[in-house]
């Protein structure tokens, strides 16, 4: 009886085996959708790059190019959208399709009748969206590098930078996303949250630009972070101290969302 | 197999379960019968490990569901009141999504599912989408889900509800069949047909608390009368007649809204007395208790309502 299934010894099986059954669902699940996603993960970096960047870019570099560090502007924009796109690629993957999952198709309930976890169910849809951020980030960085916007072979330590910054959105706005019973509360986010974070965070323009005010603000968000040490690293500018202090920051923060998430989750599968 | 001792589940203020009480054996059918909200989903959900007991004592297959929790699920298979399936996906993808969680290879669920989709007569769908198939097809394809761990225990909650009679039985005679290969069928349900024709034993539930529990046949034989006649008259006449029946022998006598029920041993000389009083009713019906009764007895409500 039962045979065939491994946690009929105890004690159980260690989380992480769980959450990769729980990966291997979602990339089933992906398996239909994801060459459409591919071309909007291509076009999406074409379009910025190509407007704001160069488009833009050539009225920013005829005014001289002092204020972002002596780069063309291509250059500076590059490793500050590359940051923004793993958040927003990150911020969508963590609200509708939590949603989905618990609410509208129920597949998080289907997964709580088997021996994972609320928790493993919350880890495996992460790893998940890790994956996703890489593969979004990758393309990206690649696209930027044939448009001529990578300067030193650093900028491949801006990768997993990157998708840090995105695994840290992740992990806070999932852990909130569980709790949600509609999806009016996600337009919200994306309004008020993702798109002055996207404008502010020092992706365009440095935030010495700001106001002086307005610059402590921006240096608690985590995208800010993200950017930093994205762009320092593509222009070789990044010191050690620095970059700790940006990771830290980051996986501090993605530990507190996966620490909360733990509970949220149970709260809402187990009720 | 189970064991339920005070057990209890709160809602907040709201109290869903009450202190109930039952033990399950190996290889029997056991059935919670009640009526919407009397707490059969919330001890099934208990009793599948997702919901954890606020007050009591309950033990499943020797292990605690709070700290057990995945070594329990792994040895059950659950059919939930709400189908879970994954629409998008193919009926064999959604088997093969299933058995991963459940950490089986890949081959291994190739093997089964082949035969548990002939099993629900779902073989020639295998390839399709989920979200076009019937309701009775898509609750097939659950249980059949639910089997591919080849549990001991199989929890099935509300497995007919919002079924067309035909869907139905072809639900119910899968379920016989399990229940014959000696899998032990848990199953919560408001219609007492499915209760009589799957259940050894069952309890009636209402309002948290287990209100009589036996075979179907005892619990009828215990708090009903072997045949019931059903009276029906004009509405401007129910209430006169209701009180002129008070002089036909009767063991109990329940007037509903619409009609007036007699518990007797033998409904056609009581039909014959009910004549003889100069009373023609609109419509009569002699017929044998069923658990409807019981539960009517037991609670003074009608199961539907």
């Amino acid at each position: 009886m039962a045979a065939g299934t491994r946690e009929l010894t105890r004690p159980a099986l260690p989380g992480a085996v769980f959450a990769v059954r729980e990966l291997r669902f979602w990339l089933t699940d992906y398996r239909r959708t994801w060459r459409g996603s591919i071309y909007s993960s291509l076009l999406n970096p074409l379009l910025f790059l190509g407007a704001m960047g160069l488009g833009l870019g050539s009225l920013v570099n005829s005014r001289g190019d002092a204020a972002i560090g002596g780069v063309s502007y291509l250059t500076f924009l590059a490793p500050g959208l590359l940051a923004a796109t793993a958040m927003t690629t990150a911020v969508g993957e963590s609200t509708y399709p939590v949603l989905a999952s618990v609410k509208w198709v129920k597949t998080y309930q289907a997964a709580t009748a088997s021996p994972l976890r609320p928790a493993d169910i919350f880890h495996g849809h992460m790893l998940f969206v890790a994956l996703r951020l890489t593969m979004n980030c990758a393309i990206f960085l690649a696209v930027a590098a044939v448009l001529g916007a990578v300067q030193s072979p650093w900028a491949l330590a801006s990768l997993p930078v990157a998708v840090l910054t995105g695994i840290t959105f992740n992990a806070v706005i999932e852990a909130w996303a569980i709790t949600r019973t509609r999806d009016t509360s996600f337009a919200v986010i994306f309004r008020f949250g993702m798109i002055p974070l996207f404008l502010f965070s020092g992706t365009f323009f440095p935030i010495t630009q700001l106001p002086a005010w307005l610059r402590p603000l921006a240096y608690l968000t985590p995208l800010w972070h993200g950017v930093a040490l994205c762009r320092s690293l593509s222009l070789g500018t990044a010191t050690l101290g620095g970059a700790l202090i940006h990771v830290g920051y980051l996986a501090g923060l993605a530990a507190v969302g996966v620490a909360v998430g733990n509970r949220t989750y149970r709260r809402r599968l187990y009720v | 197999m189970i064991r339920a001792r005070g057990l209890v589940k709160r809602f907040g203020e709201f109290t869903a379960v009450d202190g109930v009480d039952f033990e399950l054996y190996r290889g029997e059918s056991f059935g919670f019968l009640g009526p919407n909200g009397a707490g059969k989903s919330s001890t099934m959900r208990m009793i599948g490990c997702v919901s954890p007991p606020s007050e009591g004592e309950l033990s499943i297959l020797g292990l605690d569901p709070v700290a057990d929790g995945p070594v329990i699920r792994a040895r059950l298979g659950v059919v939930p009141q709400e189908d879970t399936l994954d629409l998008e996906l193919t009926v064999r993808e959604n088997l093969l999504v299933y058995g991963r969680y459940f950490g089986m290879s890949r081959e291994l669920i190739r093997e089964r599912t082949a035969r548990l989709l002939d099993f629900v007569q779902l073989s020639d769908r295998a390839e399709d989408q989920v979200e076009p198939l019937s309701g009775g097809m898509k609750r097939r394809l659950t249980i059949a889900r639910s089997l591919i761990n080849e549990p001991e225990i199989l929890l099935l909650d509300e497995p007919t509800t919002g079924l067309d009679p035909q869907a139905r039985h072809a639900v119910w005679d899968r379920l016989f069949r399990l229940k014959q290969q000696g899998v032990t069928l848990i199953l919560t349900t408001h219609y007492m047909d499915e209760a009589e024709q799957l259940c050894d034993r069952l309890v009636v539930m209402d309002r948290g608390k287990i209100a009589a529990e036996g075979s179907p046949r005892e619990l009828i034989e215990r708090y009903s009368t072997p045949e019931v006649l059903e009276l029906r008259f004009e509405p401007d006449r129910h209430q006169v007649a209701a009180e002129k029946l008070a002089s036909v022998p009767a063991e109990r006598r329940e007037v509903l809204a619409d009609r007036i029920l007699l518990y007797v041993t033998d409904g056609d000389a009581t039909l014959a007395a009910v004549r003889a009083l100069g009373l023609e009713p609109l419509t009569s019906l002699v017929r044998r208790s069923t658990l409807e009764d019981v539960f009517l007895r037991l609670t003074g409500r009608r199961l539907e309502d």
